[in-house]
């Protein structure tokens, strides 16, 4: 029997948390927690773009919205994951539905544009709350808790929480892209009026599909803000909506694990280059059109048979 | 008094600009019954099956499916109803293996998309209502294998066995046969006879052959218009229509 491929992905990250890492621990933590964090926002966006075909141009937003829940819940003094997490995923529907139900009118270039336009009213939006620090973004007083358990304030527990959310995200994605829901995703990527022809709705699958993205990324957003322990506007600039796309197809759109490589690979590149130079982009660029061009359907599809 | 016809349009009109493609068209179809379609090239048969298929809104008229006027419903609505399509350029979904191209046609019937946890790969009530729609079409062989590599012939026969998973009450059958060769016409043929008892459908095509073998009535579009309309021998005896189609192609 063949191993899946995110077997090994999960038996690696969680090496950190049985192994003794010595004065490294900090760093190993910090660094796999963000590539955790990123993995689900990465998660989420591969599957509205890998198994729906929506090239969302603006899944930064729900970074933003997640951070700014936490941000917010955490100006009025509530920290607890019971109310926290509720809040953020309802923040990130009032988002989705209707800024889906618009940009779905719209196809190819024109959906990237009008989820680009969306993200960035989120951007300028966060920037002007100025009860939560405006451009200069908000720090909180402390992490979120799980009634009077604090999980997310040792780097331990905070790693181990985010690689077990990743863990559920994945199977969560993996389910759905199976199930009846992705198979109908999947088909209208592919020929959308045929699928509409046997009855179905189009429309409501994807925007199904966007709301049950944006409610992960959000939850990602949340994760960023406790592992930052700020919340800033830069969360929903188009840069990083950028970055996220970057995750998916390095990783490989076809595949769910492959978002979560896209994420490690993205999140490794930038520190190894960030230690060689600050002009590190400089070399992340041509990186990334070398990976492109020689590693068709991303990391995930490396020593997969072609065809 | 007559049944309730399957199909009804009533005063249909569609324009492009100066281009008049359905011009004041009322139509019934019988239930139960294969009416044909036919005409020269530019009469209109495309656009008349997109407007009841529900791609194409009709300037002016309505469309009636069971005595309930569907002119305003959109396409997925319609096919709720009973109102299937296969298309003249056959449109597999090519990264489908063949049965889950019919696999997805059953689960369309069977009700719900919005289930998100089972593997839909492993419902055995939509895998055997597939493999029941590919046996009819002999297609049982390749159901592994993905759609987008079949031949031509191979995805005709898939286009039909997804129309006959979607379990349709009005059919709409756009050339089925284009491009097919004798023997697979033929088989072809047999599948749509045997279909014919269990559904009604509206059928449009070039193969005048095909179309006096299979068709209980007739109707020859041009212009737009419906030039004349009966059993397939009152057609063929037709001065008019032997003037303007049968005559340019015999």
């Amino acid at each position: 029997m063949r191993l899946p491929p995110s077997v090994p992905i999960f038996l690696l990250l969680a090496m950190p948390l049985v192994l003794p890492l010595g004065a490294h621990a900090g760093y190993v933590f910090d660094l796999g927690a963000r590539i955790a964090i990123l993995g689900i926002a990465a998660l989420s966006l591969n599957f509205l773009l890998g198994a729906g075909g929506l090239v969302s141009f603006g899944h930064a937003a729900y970074l933003a919205i997640g951070a700014y829940g936490v941000a917010i819940l955490d100006a009025n003094a509530i920290h607890n994951a019971a109310v926290v997490v509720p809040v953020v995923l309802a923040a990130s529907l009032v988002f989705s539905l209707p800024t889906g139900a618009v940009a779905l009118r719209t196809r190819g270039v024109n959906f990237i544009m009008i989820t680009l336009a969306f993200s960035q009213m989120v951007y300028f939006a966060a920037g002007s709350l100025a009860d939560y620090g405006g451009d200069d973004g908000y720090t909180l007083t402390a992490r979120t808790t799980w009634f009077h358990a604090k999980p997310l304030a040792t780097p331990y527990g905070f790693y181990a929480t985010c690689v077990a959310l990743l863990l559920g995200c994945y199977l969560l994605c993996r389910a759905m892209v199976a199930s009846r829901f992705g198979r109908a995703l999947r088909a209208i990527r592919q020929d959308r009026q045929r699928v509409q022809g046997l009855g179905i709705n189009p429309f409501s699958i994807q925007l199904t599909a966007i709301a049950i993205g944006g409610m992960m990324a959000a939850l990602a957003g949340a994760l960023l803000a406790n592992a930052a322990e700020f919340a800033s506007p830069a969360y929903a600039a188009w840069q990083r909506s950028g970055d996220l796309l970057i995750m998916v197809i390095l990783g490989g759109a076809g595949s769910v694990h492959g978002a979560i490589l896209g994420a490690a690979a993205v999140v490794l590149a930038e520190e190894a280059l960030g230690s060689v130079t600050e002009h590190w982009r400089i070399l992340y660029g041509p990186l990334l059109v070398l990976a492109v061009i020689f590693f068709r359907g991303g990391l995930a599809g490396i020593g997969r048979p072609k065809g | 008094m007559t049944p309730q016809p399957k199909l009804s349009l009533r005063g249909l009109c569609k324009r492009y600009g100066a281009l008049v493609v359905t011009d004041d068209l009322s139509l019934d179809v019988q239930r139960g019954t294969i009416h044909a379609v036919i005409g020269p090239n530019g009469a209109g048969k495309t656009s008349l099956l997109n407007q009841i298929f529900g791609s194409v809104t009709p300037d002016a008229g309505s469309v009636w499916l069971d005595g309930r006027d569907i002119t305003d419903l959109p396409i997925h609505r319609r096919a709720r109803l009973g109102l299937i399509r296969s298309f003249q350029i056959v449109s597999i979904l090519p990264e489908f293996s063949v049965l889950e191209n019919v696999a997805l046609a059953a689960q369309a019937k069977a009700g719900s998309s919005f289930r998100f946890f089972r593997a839909a790969a492993r419902e055995t009530v939509l895998n055997d209502a597939a493999r029941l729609a590919l046996a009819k079409v002999g297609l049982t062989t390749v159901e592994t294998t993905i759609a987008g590599g079949l031949s031509h012939g191979e995805k005709r026969q898939l286009e039909l066995a997804i129309a006959l998973a979607a379990q349709p009450g009005l059919l709409l059958l756009d050339e089925p046969l284009a491009g097919a060769g004798v023997e697979e016409a033929a088989r072809l043929i047999g599948i749509l006879r045997a279909l014919a008892g269990e559904c009604t459908i509206v059928l449009v095509e070039h193969d005048m052959d095909a179309v006096f073998a299979l068709a209980d009535t007739v109707t020859v579009l041009a212009e737009g218009r419906i030039l004349a309309s009966g059993s397939p021998a009152e057609i063929r005896q037709d001065a008019a229509v032997r003037a303007v189609y049968l005559g340019d192609t015999c």
